[in-house]
């Protein structure tokens, strides 16, 4: 597998000004004669098809929803980070980088990460632009507040719901290009299959979600925007439709998937109250400004929060992490409360919820100022646990947020199949093993606005192409696999639902390759799992037909994807003898239950090499090099 | 709890539909309306039935798709909420339940409790936004907005796009939904130079898609789970005479080079 990160030489701060020169452009006459399909239309998705069509390219865009306005960015609650240094307290590019690089415990590429940090600046400018209604103060300037991870306050922010403006500005951005006819949307549409042609990435097969209709669609690129896989969890904060069918069929067509054991696990969500669950809810990161986590002292103490006294609560991030408190990262967090539920200190219903309490920061600015900064987070807090947290603490606890692993992509985002380029959450470059809050919503669109408008071009002047259609075998073969799926899926007639094998498969997930995981219960998983895979495809049961709206085979197409992958994230996770972020590994931890790095034999991308289903997947590796910082122990004491 | 539910069933856009009431037994009270659903279908599919189909995905109340009007009012009978954030808490064991899709001409049934709302992406196409290419605007802090302008453009930016306005309406009219980002984009600075032909462009295409008109009669309001206030329409409404006393403007193709 050519793994050559394609890092420009020279000085990290004038790697992505000097490759901006260096690459080839299309002149503007040339480039309606490339087709580009978008896959997915998230920030990273509507970004990119919205910025390539404007610059002239055929642009095709897919997503699975009913409107690209849906995409699951959409739900991202407390900001985005951006070094503006608008609040003058010391932020800077190389503070962004530093803090990105250290917050992803040093498993992150260098380059990438600048680049992302030089970016982030344009990105507020351009959403402004687009009218994304930031919050601002009173003398009509943008407001900015902290994240964890981050001694500056760099957070672009709009209430509680930045995804969603953020996304809202891209999707007009793609309307824009819709009404000019440089990009055709189609929504409730699903990718099932990559088509390559010559060793190249050159077109998708994709499902009518509506009629059923399986069709082909050719193009001189393939971009996939399809986000995470926190859903192999079943239980996770993603919205239900998010899957990994996309990036995992790449991947069985030889696209290699790095680093799949780095998950992000969030530390403020709403407990699970019951198993009729069907998912779990964000808190945002954003209250940790205002919130203060704890946890009764002592054992078995049942009393509601308020009576119990102040000497008998431990506020154990800021007992463990006096310089960054409350505002620790989110792995350390999410750690740091699982432990105390471990150790018996929980509270609420089974003991495993800690509190965020806002009692002091409602005396400091009342209960009015805490509304106009999280109201809308206090309201959804409310309607899911019928407990008011302006009188009582919100009860949190840690669940599946988001993934940091993905397809390998080199510096210009492409994958290690030409023609094949991988953006926002669905590639893993830019966070390591965990990523900061408020970082997830900047790559996104960083990799859609400002990259993939650079570097898509220098693909298509280097690259000679055959004419390729529709018509072409390969896509024909492409058709029938899915065809023969599909009819594979209705012709099981077994006994158990898709949600059944899904719950089941999420379980093994969060209970062997979750917060913490060893070599036992890897090993463990490694074998439920592909029992757990053959039962699925000997006994599931998928009623109605193929030629109609069937959210049934939907599922069950992106549950039978989940068996597969979930097997090769408990591989990597295996494999990685180190604790780092996200990847927690229990024989690898300091005296004082941190995770250990272990630099010398793991500084490296794990890249992953799909060998045909019943082999062995085989692992490669990018040495990650780090030339302007120095590896260190995270410390955030 | 225990409930009799009453469901809108049909195969597809071509079928007639009919309610069909099935049983809902054991339901927790904590579970969200669409998680008894989700129960509701596990049931059905052991029973060899297929499940009802409904759209939802984040089930935060902020994708907005899911779409159910249940017990005849869109969303349910919470205020300022979506359907997957109502929890059954908000019913009594052994209520009987109506659920129906939105009805709206311009919102054709697809099947079961799904519906097409790709008129409201066409109406967004046609003028929902300020034109600009992706590239080096200037500084975001070059125009300061003032706060309330700013506050006030938010309020109607939380529009979800879930069309309850639309169901919740005797004329189906999509009033609320354009003025919501009428109105954000015509308080803000970066929207003032577009701002008469994206409101002759939106209502234009309102009126193609088969919605009907404002009468002011706020069950929009009522029904919006971001509790959108109608002051948008009236804004809208401004903005429409303007527009419309100085119509200038070219018909044809928005964002020329």
């Amino acid at each position: 597998m050519n793994l050559d990160s394609k890092i420009p030489s020279g000085p990290l701060e004038g790697k992505w000004e000097k490759h901006k020169f260096d690459m080839k452009l299309v002149n503007p006459a040339n480039r309606r004669k490339y087709d580009v399909i978008v896959v997915g239309s998230g920030l990273a998705g509507s970004s990119a098809a919205a910025t390539l069509g404007g610059l002239g390219y055929n642009v095709k865009c897919f997503c699975f929803q009913d409107s690209p306005r849906r995409a699951h960015s959409i739900a991202a609650q407390g900001g985005i980070n951006a070094a503006k240094n608008y609040q003058g307290d010391g932020d800077s590019v190389r503070r962004l980088f530093y803090d990105t690089i250290k917050g992803g415990d040093f498993r992150a590429r260098e380059a990438n990460v600048h680049r992302l940090a030089e970016v982030s600046r344009n990105i507020i400018d351009q959403c402004v632009a687009q009218g994304v209604p930031f919050a601002r103060d009173y003398g009509g300037l943008l407001d900015n507040r902290s994240f964890g991870g981050a001694q500056v306050s760099r957070t672009f922010y709009a209430r509680g719901q930045t995804g969603q403006q953020l996304l809202l500005g891209a999707y007009s951005a793609l309307n824009r290009e819709i009404n000019r006819g440089s990009v055709k949307m189609y929504p409730r549409t699903e990718m099932l299959e990559l088509v390559m042609v010559d060793g190249k990435a050159r077109g998708i097969v994709v499902r009518n979600l509506v009629t059923g209709e399986i069709s082909s669609h050719a193009a001189h690129a393939v971009i996939l925007a399809t986000g995470g896989y926190g859903n192999v969890f079943f239980l996770s904060t993603n919205a239900k439709g998010c899957n990994v069918t996309a990036t995992w069929r790449a991947h069985k067509k030889g696209a290699g998937f790095a680093n799949p054991c780095y998950t992000q696990i969030h530390p403020t969500c709403i407990p699970v109250s019951g198993d009729y669950q069907s998912k779990l809810t964000l808190m945002s990161e954003s209250l940790r400004n205002d919130g203060r986590v704890w946890v009764p002292k002592n054992k078995g103490d049942t009393r509601p929060a308020h009576q119990i006294p102040e000497e008998e609560r431990d506020y154990y991030l800021e007992r463990k992490y006096p310089s960054f408190g409350n505002l620790a990262p989110r792995d350390i967090a999410s750690r740091s409360a699982k432990e105390a539920c471990d150790a018996g200190l929980g509270v609420g219903p089974g003991g495993l919820g800690v509190y965020l309490d806002f009692a002091d920061s409602i005396k400091r600015v009342g209960e009015d100022g805490i509304k106009k900064k999280y109201g809308n987070l206090f309201h959804m807090y409310q309607k899911i646990t019928a407990e008011n947290p302006y009188k009582t603490p919100m009860r949190i606890y840690p669940a599946v947020h988001y993934t940091m692993g993905g397809l390998w992509v080199d510096y210009n985002l492409m994958s290690n199949i030409p023609g094949l380029f991988v953006l926002g959450e669905a590639n893993f470059s830019d966070h390591g093993a965990n990523r900061l809050g408020a970082s997830a919503l900047m790559q996104g669109l960083a990799d859609g606005y400002f990259v993939i408008p650079y570097t898509l071009p220098n693909y298509f002047a280097g690259e000679k192409f055959d004419k390729v259609t529709a018509e072409n075998a390969a896509f024909k073969e492409a058709e029938n696999e899915v065809r023969s799926r599909t009819k594979a899926f209705l012709s099981i007639k077994g006994s158990r639902t898709v949600d059944s094998f899904h719950r089941e498969l999420g379980k093994i997930m969060w209970d062997k390759c979750g917060m913490e995981r060893d070599k036992a219960g890897l090993e463990e998983a490694l074998v439920k799992i592909p029992k757990l895979r053959d039962e699925f495809w000997q006994s599931v049961k998928v009623l109605g037909d193929g030629e109609s709206l069937n959210q049934s085979l939907e599922k069950a197409g992106r549950v039978a994807d989940f068996l597969e992958f979930g097997e090769l994230m408990c591989r990597d996770a295996l494999h990685r003898e180190e604790s780092c972020g996200g990847h927690f590994r229990t024989e690898h931890q300091t005296e004082d239950g941190e995770a250990k790095r272990n630099d010398e034999q793991f500084c490296y991308v794990g890249v992953w090499e799909h060998k045909g289903m019943g082999q062995k997947s085989a692992v490669h590796k990018e040495p990650l090099v780090f030339e302007n910082v120095k590896l260190a122990t995270r410390s955030y004491k | 709890m225990d409930l009799t539910l009453h469901v809108w069933r049909q195969k597809n856009s071509k079928d007639a539909g009919k309610m069909e009431t099935i049983e809902a037994k054991g339901i927790s009270e904590n579970a969200s309306f669409l998680e008894m659903l989700d129960t509701v279908n596990e049931n059905l599919q052991k029973n060899g039935k297929e499940p009802i189909a409904f759209d939802h995905d984040c089930r935060e109340g902020i994708c907005g798709s899911c779409s159910l009007v249940i017990n005849g009012e869109p969303h349910g009978p919470e205020y300022g909420t979506t359907s997957c954030q109502l929890h059954m808490r908000s019913f009594k064991s052994g209520q009987n339940i109506f659920i129906e899709p939105w009805r709206a001409k311009a919102f054709p049934v697809l099947k079961d409790l799904v519906v097409d709302r790709s008129a409201f992406d066409r109406i967004q196409q046609a003028g929902g936004f300020i034109s600009v290419n992706t590239g080096s605007p200037q500084d975001a802090n070059s125009i300061p907005v003032p706060k309330q302008d700013a506050d006030k453009a938010f309020d109607a930016a939380v529009c979800i796009g879930c069309g309850a306005c639309v169901a919740a309406c005797k004329n189906a009219s999509p009033m609320l939904f354009m003025s919501a980002k009428v109105s954000q984009l015509s308080l803000l600075p970066q929207g003032k130079p577009e701002r008469e032909r994206r409101v002759l462009a939106m209502v234009d295409q309102m009126k193609k898609e088969g919605f009907g008109n404002c009468t002011n009669q706020y069950e929009c309001e009522a029904a919006c789970p971001k509790e959108i206030s109608v002051e948008h329409i009236a804004r809208m409404n401004r903005e429409y005479f303007r527009a419309a006393l100085r119509e200038e403007t070219p018909k044809e193709g928005h964002g020329g080079e």
